[in-house]
C-alpha cells in the first residue's frame, strides 16, 4: 500500500482566518417497520443471513415491487417534523449501478421528485443558542445488502479472496435527508455537523420511525466538505465523507476535512472531488473510489410502480399528530414539573426523562413516575447490570403500579412486590397482583368474616368496646390484619370492626 | 390425424372443456392427445417446429388426473377446467425450468409462479410446458432463441412470428389448445398474425405481470393465444384481473370478454363503428394482406358497422419511440443477470475479479440482440443524450396517447392489418434488424398508449398463401369491444369459407421427407 503524503492539516482555527467552510451533510436512515419497503419480507437487524429474503428483494426475475404504505407514512412524517412541504405526486426512479450486493443492479430510488423538501431544522447549539439547517429534500429508498470481503489485507473487495453477500437487509426502508449548503458556521463548523445529526437523530427517535442507532448503522451520514476563499461566492471542490459512524465522528471528520481541504489549498494544491473514508481510529480521512464521482446512474421513473399521491386530510392528520420536539419537550417538562436545571441534568444523565415522561404520559403524577425511577427502579437496574431503558418493565406498567397504590390496592411495600414480578417477567402489574396474591384486601365479605371471626375469639374485648372504650378494638384490627397477612387496610378493618359490634349488640 | 386421440388435438378448447366437465373424455386423454402431438411435431424426432422448450409430461398427466377426479366428485374449478395450455418461457413456473430463451438463465428455477401462472392452476388448466420464443421476447421472429428457431406450421421455412413464436405456432399446430404469450410491441398479435392463431394484448394492467419477466415494464402485458376468438377470450378472463403483487395492475373488474365474444358470434354489428387507420397500410404492405385487410373490412360492413377511416399521424413515430422506450427500460431490467445469484456464471475461477465474472457473464450469457438493445438503452438513458432520447420518445409517446383518444371519440374500435407482410422465410431478416422491426409497426401503438389490441386471422395472402391478420385495437378497458367485433368477424368468415379457419392449417406432421430441421441436442440443452 502506498500512500500519499497530504500537508499537515491545519487547526479549524486556523482554517477561517483564510476560508469559509461550506458543509452539505446527507443522512441516511433506516426505518424500523416491520416489514421491507417493497416487499413482505421482516425488517431486522441482526438475523441468520439471507433468512429474511423473498423473491422481490432477491430481484428474481419477474418479480415486481409494491410499497410498503408504512414506510410512506415515515417518510412524511420525517418531512413534516423537518417543516418541509410534502410533494402532492412523488414517484419513484432507478438509479443503476453495478455492485454484487445490490441484487437487482439498480436500486429504487427518488429523484426529481422526493416526497418531501423544502424544511428547515433549528438545531440547538451546546452554548444554548440554535442554528437553522435548510434542508433540501428527503426521499425514500431501498436499502443494498452487504458484501463481507473474505481474505486480503484490507476488508476491501480488492484484494479479497472471496465475498460472502447478505441480502437480508437488501430493500429496507431507508430515508435519505439532505441539507442545503451549510454556510457561515465558520469555526463552529464541526459543532453544527454534530448538532445536527444529533437533533436530527433525537426528531426522528421522538417519531418513532427509526431505531437511529448510528453504531448499527441505521443512521449514517455522509459529510460533504469544502472551502471558499473568504470573500468570494464560489463554492470550493468538495469531498464526501463516508463511514462516519457516531456523532464524535461526524465532528471530528469534518474537522479533519477542513484542516486537510486548507493544506492542500494553502500549499497551491487542489481538491480533488471523491469519495473518502473516515477512519475512526486516527480520525483522519483516506480517499475512496475517484470514479464514483463521475458515475452516471441513468436515473428513469421506476416504470414497476405508480406515484404516491398523499391526500391532504392524512397529511394533516400526521401533521396534528406530530410530537414535541425532543429539547423543547425537555424545557416543557422542566417547567410543568418544576424541575430545577439540576434536577432536570440528572433525569437526562440517567436516560430517565423519556420513561418518566412516558410514565407520566400513562398517567401517574410526575412525582411519584420521577421517584420511581430514579429511585427503585435506577436501583434494580445497577444492580441487574442493564440500561435504565432495557429494564422489563415499560413506563405505562410503572404508570399502572402507581395508579394501583393511589387506588389502596397495593402499599407501597407491595407495589414494589409487584415491580419486581414483572421484571422477572410474570406479566403486567395485573398479572402479578393476581398471581402472587398481592391485593390489599378490600373485599368487604371476606374482611367481615374475618372481623367476625376475631370478634367471636375475644368476647371480652367486644364488651369493652360495647362500654364505650372504642380504643380497645385495636386489638380486634391486630388480630384481623394478622389473619390477612397485612394484606387489609387498616382504617377500613377498624371501622367494620365498630360497624359488626354495633350491629350485634 | 385419424386416430381418435390425433382429433382431440383439432378440437377448441372451449369444446374440450364441454367434453372434459361432461366426462365424455378425460382430462388425461386429451393431455396424452397434445403430448403425443407434441411428440410427432415438435422435434424429437429432429425435424419439428420448436415451439416448446420444455415438456412437462408427468406433471401434466398428473394434474389432468386430479382435474378428472375433481369433475368425478362434482368439483370444477372454471370454465376451462382440464383444458391444456402452453406457458410462454418468460414467465416463473415453480414446477418448469425458466430460460427466457437465453443461455444467461440455462436450467433457472425459480421458486414462485408467475400471478398468470397461478391463475391457470387455480382455474384448472393443465399446463403442458414452456415455449420457445426471442431471447428475452427481444423480436418479432423467434430467431433470436439461444436454444433453436421456431417453424411456422404453415410453411417450415417460415418463421412463426414473435417473441410469442413458440406459443403462437404450438398453438396453430394442435399442440395446444390455448398458450398465453406476452406483447411488448406485437408479441402475441404479430405470431398470432403469421400463424393464422388468435391473440390478444390486454389492456395495460389487466394482466399481472408478476412473475413475468420483464422486458419492458411499461408496455409488456401477458395475454391469451387460442384458434378461435371464444377460446382466446376464455383464457383472458382466467388470467386477467386485479393482483396487489403488480402494482400497475389496475384495480377495476375484468371487460367482460367472453360475453363479448358469445354476443359478437350471433354475427351483428350493428351501431358498431368502426375506424381504419390511414397511416397503417399503403406503402410497404404486402398485397396480398391488404387485399385480405379490405375485403375484412368490408365484411365488417356488411355485419352493420358503421366504417370510417381516420387518421393517427403520431403512429408514424411510434417505431422509433418504441425502440428508444423499450431497450432504456431492457438496460435496467436486465442488469440482475450478472452470475451472483442465479443463471449461468463465467470465468469464476480464482482468476478474474467481481467485475470480471460479472462481464464475462454476461458477454457469453447474451445473445447479440439482447446486447444491441442493452447498449441503445444504455446509451438513451446516459445523461449526454437522456434528453435528446429517452426524453423526446416519452414525448412521442404521449402524442400516441393523444392520437388513440381523438380517434376514440369518433370511432368504437379502430382497425389495422396486424403486420404489414406475413411470415417472412427463416434468416430473410436476421442481418437486417430495421426490416425486422417493421414488423411490428402497426402493432406498437397499442403498447405505448396501453390500450387493448387483438389479431384475428383474415384468410391469406394468394401470393404466399400465408395467413394475415386482422387487427382490432380498443381504449383501455375496452378489451370486450375488440372481442365482439372479432368473434362477429370470424363467424362471418368460416360461414363464408364452410369450415372454421382453424381447420385449413396445414399438418406438419405430413411434410414428411425433410431435412431435420433442430437437433435433439439443443432440445434437451433448454431443459
Ligand atoms: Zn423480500
Amino acid at each position: 500500500m502506498t500512500s500519499i503524503v497530504e500537508a499537515a492539516p491545519y487547526t479549524v482555527e486556523e482554517v477561517v482566518e483564510r476560508f469559509d467552510p461550506v458543509m452539505g451533510l446527507e443522512v441516511h436512515v433506516e426505518l424500523n417497520t416491520a416489514t421491507k419497503m417493497f416487499c413482505g419480507c421482516r425488517n431486522e437487524f441482526g438475523a441468520e443471513p439471507n433468512t429474511n429474503v423473498c423473491p422481490v428483494c432477491l430481484g428474481l426475475p419477474g418479480s415486481l415491487p409494491r410499497v410498503n404504505a408504512r414506510a410512506v407514512e415515515s417518510a412524511v412524517l420525517i418531512g413534516l417534523a423537518l417543516n418541509c412541504s410534502v410533494r402532492e405526486r412523488s414517484g419513484f426512479a432507478r438509479k443503476n449501478y453495478f455492485y454484487p450486493d445490490m441484487p437487482k443492479n439498480f436500486q429504487i430510488s427518488q429523484y426529481e421528485d422526493p416526497i418531501v423538501f423544502d424544511g428547515y431544522l433549528d438545531v440547538p447549539l451546546d452554548d444554548g443558542t440554535t442554528w437553522r439547517v435548510d434542508i433540501e429534500r428527503a426521499h425514500m429508498e431501498e436499502d443494498t445488502g452487504k458484501s463481507l470481503h473474505m481474505g486480503g489485507a484490507t476488508g476491501r473487495i480488492h484484494g479479497a479472496d472471496y465475498s460472502l453477500l447478505d441480502y437480508n437487509r437488501a430493500g429496507v426502508p431507508l430515508i435519505e435527508i439532505v441539507t442545503r449548503p451549510i454556510e457561515g458556521a465558520g469555526v463552529r463548523a464541526p459543532e453544527v455537523a454534530r448538532a445536527y445529526v444529533s437533533a436530527l437523530r433525537d426528531v426522528i427517535k421522538g417519531l418513532g420511525v427509526s431505531d437511529v442507532r448510528m453504531d448499527q448503522g441505521s443512521m449514517r451520514c455522509d459529510a460533504n466538505v469544502s472551502l471558499k476563499p473568504k470573500g468570494t461566492a464560489e463554492f470550493g471542490t468538495r469531498t464526501e465523507t463516508k463511514n462516519v459512524n457516531s456523532l464524535r465522528s461526524v465532528e471530528r471528520a469534518v474537522r479533519y476535512e477542513m484542516g486537510r481541504h486548507a493544506g492542500v489549498l494553502l500549499s497551491g494544491g487542489t481538491i480533488t472531488q471523491e469519495t473518502r473514508h473516515f477512519d475512526e481510529q486516527s480520525g483522519t480521512t483516506s480517499a475512496g473510489r475517484p470514479k464514483e464521482t463521475f458515475a452516471d446512474y441513468r436515473f428513469f421513473p421506476e416504470p414497476d410502480l405508480v406515484p404516491i399521491e398523499p391526500s391532504d386530510d392524512w397529511v394533516e392528520q400526521l401533521r396534528a399528530g406530530l410530537p414535541e420536539r425532543p429539547w423543547e419537550r425537555r424545557a416543557r417538562i422542566q417547567t410543568d414539573w418544576g424541575l430545577s436545571d439540576e434536577e432536570l441534568r440528572d433525569l437526562v444523565n440517567a436516560d430517565a426523562l423519556d420513561l418518566v415522561a412516558d410514565t407520566v404520559d400513562a398517567g401517574a403524577p410526575p412525582e411519584s413516575a420521577r421517584s420511581w425511577w430514579v429511585a427503585y427502579l435506577a436501583q434494580e437496574a445497577n444492580t441487574s447490570g442493564v440500561a435504565l431503558t432495557e429494564l422489563a418493565i415499560t413506563p405505562e406498567q410503572v404508570a399502572r403500579v402507581i395508579t394501583l397504590v393511589s387506588e389502596g390496592t397495593l402499599t407501597n411495600k407491595l407495589a414494589r412486590q409487584v415491580v419486581d414480578g414483572v421484571l422477572a417477567g410474570e406479566g403486567s402489574p395485573d398479572d402479578v397482583v393476581a398471581g402472587r396474591g398481592l391485593a390489599v384486601v378490600s373485599d368487604d365479605s371476606a374482611l367481615t368474616a374475618a372481623v367476625d371471626e376475631a370478634l367471636a375469639a375475644q368476647p371480652d374485648v367486644v364488651q369493652k368496646i360495647r362500654d364505650g372504650k372504642t380504643k380497645a378494638a385495636g386489638a380486634i384490627v391486630g388480630a384481623v390484619m394478622k389473619a390477612t397477612r397485612g394484606q387489609a387496610d387498616a382504617a377500613r378493618v377498624q371501622s367494620l370492626v365498630l360497624e359488626r359490634v354495633a350491629a350485634g349488640s | 390425424m385419424s386416430s381418435p386421440d390425433a382429433e382431440l388435438t383439432r378440437l377448441d378448447a372451449a369444446e374440450i372443456a364441454r367434453r372434459v366437465q361432461a366426462r365424455e373424455v378425460s382430462s388425461v386423454d386429451v393431455t396424452r392427445a397434445h403430448l403425443a402431438r407434441i411428440d410427432a411435431v415438435d422435434g424429437a424426432e429432429g425435424g419439428g417446429l420448436g415451439a416448446f422448450l420444455h415438456v412437462a409430461a408427468e406433471q401434466a398427466l398428473a394434474t389432468a388426473a386430479e382435474i378428472d377426479a375433481e369433475i368425478a366428485a362434482g368439483t370444477v374449478r372454471g370454465p376451462l377446467a382440464g383444458v391444456p395450455v402452453a406457458i410462454k418461457d418468460n414467465m416463473a413456473t415453480r414446477d418448469m425450468p425458466t430460460t427466457c430463451a437465453s443461455r444467461i438463465l440455462e436450467g433457472w428455477r425459480p421458486p414462485y409462479d408467475a400471478t398468470a401462472v397461478r391463475r391457470l392452476r387455480e382455474a384448472g388448466l393443465v399446463p403442458l410446458g414452456k415455449t420457445n420464443l426471442d431471447e428475452f421476447a427481444m423480436g418479432g421472429s423467434n430467431e433470436n432463441s439461444a436454444y433453436g428457431i421456431v417453424r411456422n406450421p404453415w410453411d417450415p421455412s417460415r418463421v412463426p412470428g414473435g417473441s410469442s413464436g413458440g406459443s403462437a405456432a404450438a398453438t396453430a399446430a394442435g399442440e395446444t389448445p390455448l398458450a398465453i404469450g406476452s406483447d411488448t410491441g406485437g408479441s402475441i398479435r404479430q405470431p398470432g398474425a403469421f400463424t393464422g392463431t388468435v391473440g390478444c394484448k390486454p389492456t395495460y394492467g389487466t394482466v399481472s405481470r408478476y412473475g413475468l419477466v420483464a422486458f419492458s415494464s411499461s408496455l409488456d402485458q401477458i395475454g391469451p393465444f387460442g384458434r378461435t376468438v371464444l377460446d382466446a377470450a376464455m383464457l383472458h378472463e382466467v388470467i386477467g384481473g386485479h393482483d396487489p403483487c403488480d402494482q400497475t395492475s389496475i384495480d377495476a373488474p375484468l371487460p367482460p370478454v367472453v360475453e363479448a365474444a358469445l354476443a359478437g358470434a350471433r354475427g351483428d354489428l350493428t351501431g358498431v363503428r368502426v375506424g381504419v387507420v390511414t397511416e397503417l397500410s399503403g406503402e410497404g404492405y404486402q398485397t396480398g394482406v391488404l387485399s385480405a385487410f379490405t375485403d375484412a373490412v368490408r365484411v365488417l360492413t356488411d355485419l352493420g358497422a358503421e366504417v370510417v377511416e381516420v387518421s393517427c399521424p403520431s403512429f408514424t413515430s411510434a417505431m422509433p419511440a418504441y425502440y428508444i422506450i423499450a431497450p432504456s427500460e431492457a438496460s435496467s431490467n436486465l442488469a440482475r443477470f450478472d452470475a451472483m445469484r442465479y443463471g449461468l456464471r463465467v470465468g469464476d475461477d480464482g482468476s478474474h475479479s467481481t467485475d470480471e465474472v460479472m462481464s464475462l457473464t454476461r458477454e457469453a450469457g447474451f445473445g447479440p440482440e439482447v446486447k444491441r438493445r442493452i447498449m441503445i438503452g444504455t446509451h438513451a438513458l446516459s445523461a449526454g443524450s437522456y434528453d435528446a432520447l429517452y426524453g423526446k420518445a416519452l414525448k412521442a409517446r404521449t402524442l400516441v396517447v393523444r392520437d388513440f383518444a381523438a380517434a376514440f371519440e369518433q370511432c368504437d374500435v379502430l382497425v389495422s392489418p396486424t403486420v404489414p407482410t406475413t411470415a417472412f422465410p427463416i434468416g430473410d431478416r436476421v442481418d437486417d434488424p430495421v426490416a425486422m422491426y417493421l414488423a411490428d409497426l402497426c402493432t406498437i401503438p397499442a403498447n405505448l398508449a396501453g390500450t387493448a389490441g387483438l389479431s384475428v386471422p383474415c384468410g391469406r395472402a394468394p401470393e404466399d398463401g400465408m395467413p394475415v391478420g386482422l387487427q382490432v385495437m380498443t381504449p383501455a378497458l375496452a378489451d370486450d369491444r375488440a372481442y365482439r367485433v372479432a368473434a362477429a368477424y370470424e363467424t362471418a368468415r368460416d360461414s363464408a369459407a364452410g369450415a372454421p379457419f382453424a381447420s385449413t392449417i396445414p399438418d406438419p406432421a405430413d411434410l414428411d421427407g425433410r431435412a431435420p430441421l433442430r437437433s435433439v441436442s439443443t432440445l434437451q440443452g433448454a431443459s
